[in-house]
């Protein structure tokens, strides 16, 4: 079966410091996959990479099957490809309802309309008001993004890529710096993602990982260090000494 | 904005659906437009130089205002429509509407060109870049006397009456009315495209360029098509100027005219519309009294005002409207 996401010798350095160093990955369709590793392994930077907003010094990446090596990021979006960002990365002087409908607006490819009024079309509103909905965002929709919590900024990240509608996932650190219970929102949330989608999560708070995922990969220095089911990674001395032992934080 | 809290009783959806209705303010400048041209029957020639800069600096909007692309070389694309309505003018194309869309059209594919290659870069490297094209661009036709008269001017522009029925008259009377209907339709052109999908995603793009690439919106295309039809804009703003005054200077292509439409925007208050409309206005007005007042130093009391938009009414006059809104609605 061809995975929805495959690297293949993937490197980056940033000048004489090698921050993935070969990473050959596989992302089956439909997993539910966790990347951990202590901070600065490169796991930021691996979704960057496959993303494109970061171009491989050598190797290649695949989405479903196809090279997208030489693809800017929107041609990727338009694949299947969403992420969130580790920090922020929102609109944010622009309403909560603005910035979803400008993710379904892209996803609808109407985003480049110059001449109907962009609440002509209230199916994408409705569309990212729904989102809202479940993300329990309805009631800040008509407030700038700037003026809600950071903890609820976090869930407007998710909410954009889930506008996306993406076949491939990937979630970089979805619950840092959330309060509990928007934490609870987000696993929820996550565990109604549809069966079909793949879904790469970062994170360092090991209970989320361990209630989500059904694979780990750990990556170390920019290498992975070992991959499998969770109980295997968890029982792995070098895991617990590399990983668990010095670089844990919640 | 204050607009979004304005109406408490819709439902979100309902309120964004809304969001592009027309409100009365919006009508203001245009009633202005109207008022002025009964009330000053002897200044109708200075009234048209305004519209022209309101329709330069409405297009200046749609590039730094929305879409946040910093230039100083948007004169480039006033001149090169100037010139080109101006020479075809001079030679016996005459007819005024069909100079405008040339004009209009010439700077667009410039805006293209140019655009297609300078976009690859921003922030400090950006700007040069567009200075340089203006700077280039006025030492062509500097050094293209035989076409466009060089330092001494483009002269000997003839306009045909406009529509074949009115004569551009010495009162100016035509020409302000023309003036008023360009700006109209490029007013509605602009509204139009702003708050439509494209240009709301210029504003994405304004706000957080990582965030609009990550989900899927051709950056770059869009910010060379938002370059290019400003630029088309402004040509057409251009060819306005050398048909009402039927003369070309090379000050058209001059960073000063760049940088003279910027502090206008930034006057009125960037990325808002109607920033254009406070702006040129004053500007104007200001220069006109201020030039009288003090020939010499005129342009230090512009230089002082300046200085205070930027330091205590960072969104120009309109932004402390907005302000002063907000806390009467509180
Ligand atoms: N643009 C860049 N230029 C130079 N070095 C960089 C750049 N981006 C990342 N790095 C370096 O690469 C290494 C890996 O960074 P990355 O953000 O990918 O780590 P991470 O695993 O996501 O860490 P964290 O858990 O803290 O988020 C770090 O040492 C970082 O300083
Ligand atoms: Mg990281």
């Amino acid at each position: 079966m061809t995975s929805a996401l495959e690297t293949r010798g993937l490197r980056k350095s940033f000048g004489a410091m090698v921050v993935t160093s070969g990473v050959d990955f596989r992302l089956a369709p439909g997993a539910r996959h966790a990347l951990i590793g202590p901070n600065g392994a490169g796991k930021t930077t691996f979704i960057n990479l496959i993303t494109g907003r970061l171009t491989p010094s050598a190797g290649s990446i695949h989405l479903a099957g196809e090279d997208v090596t030489a693809l800017p990021q929107s041609a990727r979006v338009k694949r299947g490809l969403g992420r969130t960002f580790q920090i922020n990365t929102l609109f944010s002087n622009l309403t909560v309802l603005e910035n979803v409908t400008m993710a379904v607006s892209e996803r609808l490819g109407r985003g480049g309309d110059k001449f109907r009024f962009a609440g002509s079309r209230r199916d994408i509103v409705e569309e990212a008001y729904e989102l809202l909905i479940r993300l329990r965002l309805a009631e800040d929709a008509l407030r700038p993004v700037r003026e809600i919590a950071y903890g609820r900024q976090r869930l407007v990240e998710m909410a954009i890529a889930l506008g996306l509608k993406p076949r491939v996932l990937l979630l970089d650190e979805p619950a840092a710096g959330v309060p509990s219970a928007e934490t609870a929102v987000i696993l929820e949330v996550m565990e109604a993602l549809p069966a079909d989608m793949a879904v790469l999560i970062i994170e360092h708070d090991m209970d989320l990982v361990l209630r989500f995922a059904k694979t780990i990969t750990v990556l170390v220095r920019g290498a992975v260090l070992t991959e499998g089911a969770p109980a295997e990674i968890l029982a792995d001395p070098r895991v617990r000494e590399i990983y668990l032992g010095e670089g844990h934080h919640g | 904005m204050f607009l979004y809290r304005a109406a408490p009783t819709l439902s979100p959806v309902e309120y964004m659906v809304r969001s592009h209705r027309l409100r009365w303010p919006e009508l203001l400048p245009w009633l202005a437009i109207l008022a002025a041209f009964f009330a000053f029957p002897s200044y109708l020639a200075l009234g048209a130089q305004v519209m022209i800069m309101v329709l330069f600096a409405l297009s200046l909007d749609l590039v730094l205002g929305y879409a946040g692309i910093v230039t100083l070389g948007h004169s480039a694309f006033f001149g090169v429509g100037a010139y080109t309505a101006g020479i075809l003018a001079a030679h016996g194309w005459g007819e005024p509407i069909s100079g405008l869309v040339v004009g209009g059209a010439v700077a667009g594919a410039v805006g293209l060109v140019t655009g297609l290659i300078i976009l690859r870069t921003r922030g400090l490297t950006l700007l040069m870049l567009t200075l340089a094209v203006v700077s280039m661009l006025g030492e062509a036709a500097n050094k293209a006397g035989w076409l466009t008269g060089g330092a001494d001017g483009l002269q000997g522009i003839t306009l045909d009456p406009l529509l074949g029925l009115f004569h551009f008259d010495l009162f100016g009377r035509t020409a302000y009315v023309y003036c008023a209907l360009v700006l109209l339709a490029g007013w509605m052109f602009v509204r139009r495209l702003v708050h439509a999908p494209f240009g709301r995603s210029l504003t994405g793009m304004r706000e957080n360029t990582a965030r609009m690439h990550a989900i899927g919106a051709p950056v770059r295309q869009r910010l060379v098509t938002v370059y290019a039809i400003a630029a088309a804009l402004a040509g057409v703003a251009g060819a306005l100027q050398a048909q009402t005054t039927q003369f070309v200077g090379l000050n058209v292509l001059s960073f000063e005219l760049s940088g003279a439409v910027l502090i206008m925007l930034i006057f009125g208050g960037v990325g808002r519309l109607y920033g254009a409309f406070v702006g040129a206005p004053i500007y104007m007005v200001a220069q006109d009294a201020l030039s009288r007042l003090d020939p010499e130093y005129w342009f230090f009391w512009v230089g002082l005002l300046l200085v205070v938009t930027v330091m205590f009414a960072r969104g120009g006059i309109l932004g402390v409207v907005d302000q002063i809104r907000r806390k009467v609605m509180r």
